[in-house]
């Protein structure tokens, strides 16, 4: 049985990170769900949110894996439970003079906004976890999705204490 | 805990140059070529191999000036890159070999691959296309970062020219410590040409790379403990311990616990084959006796060892009754193929001295009531009737013919003390192991993670470079001979007089062995002194490439030996010369095969000590 796992990776903001990161993956053979980048609050760190559905003994693998590439600074398993984990998508539903205040009831429901409107279609933006996104998809598909695009998750840990002030203090020293 | 850290060096101090004596060179206007230059000789990069070309051409006009940097010009960059892994395995520095863009990159591929899978610290540099032409696909383009980021620890590509130093110092840092390996540093042609400034030592940049070398304590602690309760230990020792110079602290432990040491391909010399608790190289080609102590034990004891396929066999099935103590400087590597009960992250010098005052603190607390040489006294009895039912051995050929076995046999016994090995890859790589005792460590290099043919004669030119006060044997196969032999040109013309055994059996040995094996006898291309059976029926033994006329063409002192009578003499006669490179072309026995055996995917019960000879160990076949 694989379970869902979030890694937090934080990394050097370096041409090439992202190609190591994916090359390993591939090259191991461990599946990505979702992958999603940016930099953070420090210019020259990036973080990459990776979710990995793998068993326990493949994930400790991975985690030993990512650790070994040289620009890789450090990882955190972020558990559900204790994490805020948002995913964002934007999709194009068809509608008409009709179905459009249908569609609009449901973009309240799900306190998504509606971001463009055109005779044919409404562009509806959303966040949130995966499972209300999924919801709130299949409450749409009614209606014809005519386009779709998501977003990785992203996802930080709840209370006051921060993963990226340590690595912030190495790439200090070595500067 | 709201978040589990998987990772975090905070402890470790920050990297620093190797090499930076007390004294900092004041900033010299240079190009980036010279700039790099002066980074090799302050890194103490003595050897380079290479073969210059368009891009790298820069750096080669300040490499004519060096008086502290050798460079040798191979023939082909394979051997380039090989040579470097020769020497690196030979001086325990890093090797060092260089290449132009395209095609002069790709053919250092195999060399850097075969020296990550056996950890070897390299240092390849590349010219690379100008800065504006890359990705353009231009002529002699190749991404040589992107195709080599699998197969090496780190790449970089240089973007300044002021980078040259500290990425050249963070190479030689990265390939050397930790788990080493190959790095690869791609430097564009514009960025060798700019004007910039050299000072040393720089400062490195390295935050992710944080290496463990010291054991933890509670480890340590509980590995010595399993020791003390074990009945039927064994010492797994891999190539980790000879990278890291611990085979005295080996010695030490192995005495002191009197438990059986085991060396793979790998770790052949990091333990003496002549000492009496040495049962012998595990795995598919392995010692009865190494083979079945894993595989009876209930303790093993990994050092710098990996649990490779080709030592554990079916993984499901390897030593079923072991509980693992793991102790490498890789992370990834314990747990990876099999589960640990004490992993233990640390170099393997730290590990075993800590060992030892562990073992020794167990023995003083009177935890152990018998001496070591009583504790396991069942087991040897065991080990050493195994031992003396199934030694190593080979039989002479019925028909006079020359045994490859006992050419490689005689070899070892004729060399001089120090004498360094290599070997090729396959019958004769395994033989090499078998019949040549290694006594020391660095004495026996070969390929044994990427199996690549052709490493013996450029890796053995790597050695000598590094170590020309010892002699250099390369024991090789024809197949292997033919792929990269070139390089004894190199040998000649630069002065590296190193020998080579080919051991000619006319065949792809290995794969002729399994297709006797395996495929009934059908021998499908793995004929070497013929053409296919149908172009040329009576082709046999046609000595093409004759390879005594091919070895003086390119400057060696020749030989060919075909009687028993004469292989004595002929040895005698390569050890005398060393005026120049000796090939020795040793026409042996075509059907000779390696033996033990276990055949691939199955478990090491299965192992055969000779053909259709299945070890009986007395324990029942339900076992």
């Amino acid at each position: 049985m694989s379970t869902k796992h979030t890694l937090s990776v934080l990394v050097e903001n370096t041409p090439g990170i992202l190609a190591r990161i994916a090359a390993l993956f591939s090259r191991r053979g461990f599946n990505i769900d979702s992958l999603a980048v940016g930099v953070t609050e420090h210019p020259d760190i990036s973080r990459i949110t990776i979710v990995v559905s793998v068993e326990d003994l493949p994930l400790e693998q991975v985690t030993k894996q990512l650790n070994k590439l040289v620009n890789v600074l450090k990882i955190v398993e972020l558990e559900p439970s204790q994490a805020v984990q948002r995913e964002l998508v934007l999709v194009k539903v068809r509608a008409d003079n009709e179905t459009r205040s249908q569609i609009t009831e449901i973009v309240q429901l799900f306190r998504a906004k509606t971001v463009d409107v055109s005779p044919e279609a409404v562009t509806i933006e959303a966040t949130g976890s995966g499972d209300k996104l999924t919801a709130m998809l299949r409450m749409l598909e009614q209606y014809g999705i005519k386009e779709l695009v998501q977003s990785g998750t992203i996802a930080i840990g709840r209370g006051a204490r921060s993963i990226t002030d340590r690595s912030l203090r190495a790439l200090d020293r070595s500067a | 805990m709201p978040m589990t850290e998987q990772a975090s060096g905070a402890h470790h101090p920050q990297p620093r140059p190797r090499s930076s004596g007390p004294q900092t060179s004041a900033p010299e206007q240079v190009t980036g070529a010279q700039s790099l230059i002066r980074s090799l000789e302050e890194v103490g990069a003595d050897t380079v191999f290479g073969i210059p070309g368009g891009t790298i051409l820069p750096a080669y006009d300040p490499m004519m000036d060096s008086t502290r940097v050798r460079h040798v010009l191979v023939r082909h960059e394979q051997g380039a890159g090989h040579a470097a892994t020769g020497y690196a395995q030979a001086t325990g520095k890093v090797g060092v070999c260089m290449a132009t863009s395209g095609p002069g990159a790709t053919n250092l591929v195999t060399p850097l691959a075969d020296a990550n899978l056996d950890s070897v610290p390299l240092v390849a540099i590349t010219g690379q296309v100008v800065s504006s032409a890359i990705g353009t696909d231009a002529f002699q383009e190749a991404d040589i970062v992107g195709i080599s980021m699998p197969i090496t620890k780190h790449s970089w590509l240089v973007t300044k020219a002021e980078d040259i130093p500290r990425v050249i110092a963070q190479a030689f840092h990265v390939a050397s410590t930790g788990r080493p390996g190959p790095v690869l540093v791609d430097i564009p042609k514009d960025i060798l040409q700019a004007k910039t400034t050299f000072s040393w030592p720089p400062v490195l940049d390295l935050p992710g790379y944080r290496p463990v070398t010291k054991p933890h304590a509670k480890q340590i602690r509980e590995a010595a403990k399993l020791l003390g309760a074990a009945k039927r230990p064994v010492l797994y020792v891999g190539g980790g311990v000879i990278k890291a110079g611990a085979s005295a602290e080996l010695k030490v432990l192995a005495e002191l616990t009197g438990a059986p040491v085991t060396t793979t391909l790998m770790g052949l010399g990091a333990f003496p084959d002549s000492h009496p608790l040495h049962v012998g190289m595990p795995g598919m080609h392995g010692a009865v006796t190494a083979v079945t102590a894993l595989q009876k034990a209930d303790l093993i004891v990994a050092l710098g060892a990996r649990f490779d396929d080709r030592v554990t066999g079916r993984l499901d099935s390897f030593a079923p009754h072991a509980k693992i103590v793991h102790a490498d400087i890789d992370p990834a590597e314990i747990g990876k193929n099999r589960a640990a009960d004490v992993p233990i992250v640390g170099d393997a010098r730290e590990v075993l001295a800590d060992l030892i005052q562990a073992v020794q603190k167990e023995h003083a607390e009177g935890s152990q009531g018998e001496a070591a040489a009583h504790k396991y006294a069942g087991w040897w009895k065991d080990l050493n009737r195994w031992r003396e039912t199934y030694p190593l051995g080979y039989d002479l050929p019925e028909d006079g013919s020359l045994s490859p076995q006992q050419v490689i046999e005689r070899i070892g016994q004729l060399a001089p003390e120090g004498t360094i090995f290599t070997a090729g890859v396959g019958q004769h790589q395994m033989w090499s192991a078998h019949f040549i005792k290694y006594e020391k460590p660095a004495t026996w290099l070969n390929s044994g993670g990427a199996g690549t043919m052709g490493y013996a004669v450029p890796a053995a030119m790597g050695a000598k470079a590094g170590r020309p006060e010892r002699t250099v044997w390369a024991i090789d196969g024809d197949g292997c001979f033919q792929m990269t032999n070139q390089e004894l040109t190199t040998c000649a013309l630069n002065n590296i007089p190193i020998k080579v055994a080919i051991i000619n059996n006319g065949a792809l040995g290995m794969v002729r062995q399994w297709q006797t094996l395996f495929y009934n006898q059908r021998y499908s291309n793995t004929v070497l002194h013929s053409g296919p059976h149908d172009v040329n029926p009576d082709a046999k033994g046609t000595r093409v490439p004759d390879f005594v006329k091919l070895a003086e063409a390119m400057g060696c002192y020749s030989i060919r030996c075909e009687r028993p009578e004469d292989l004595d003499k002929a040895i005698e006669e390569a050890n005398s010369i060393n005026d120049r490179p000796v090939v020795v072309d040793f026409i042996v026995h075509e059907d000779a095969m390696v033996w033990p055996m276990v055949a691939a995917g199955t478990s090491n019960d299965e192992i055969m000590a000779a053909r259709d000879v299945r070890p009986d160990f007395g324990d029942g076949e339900d076992d």
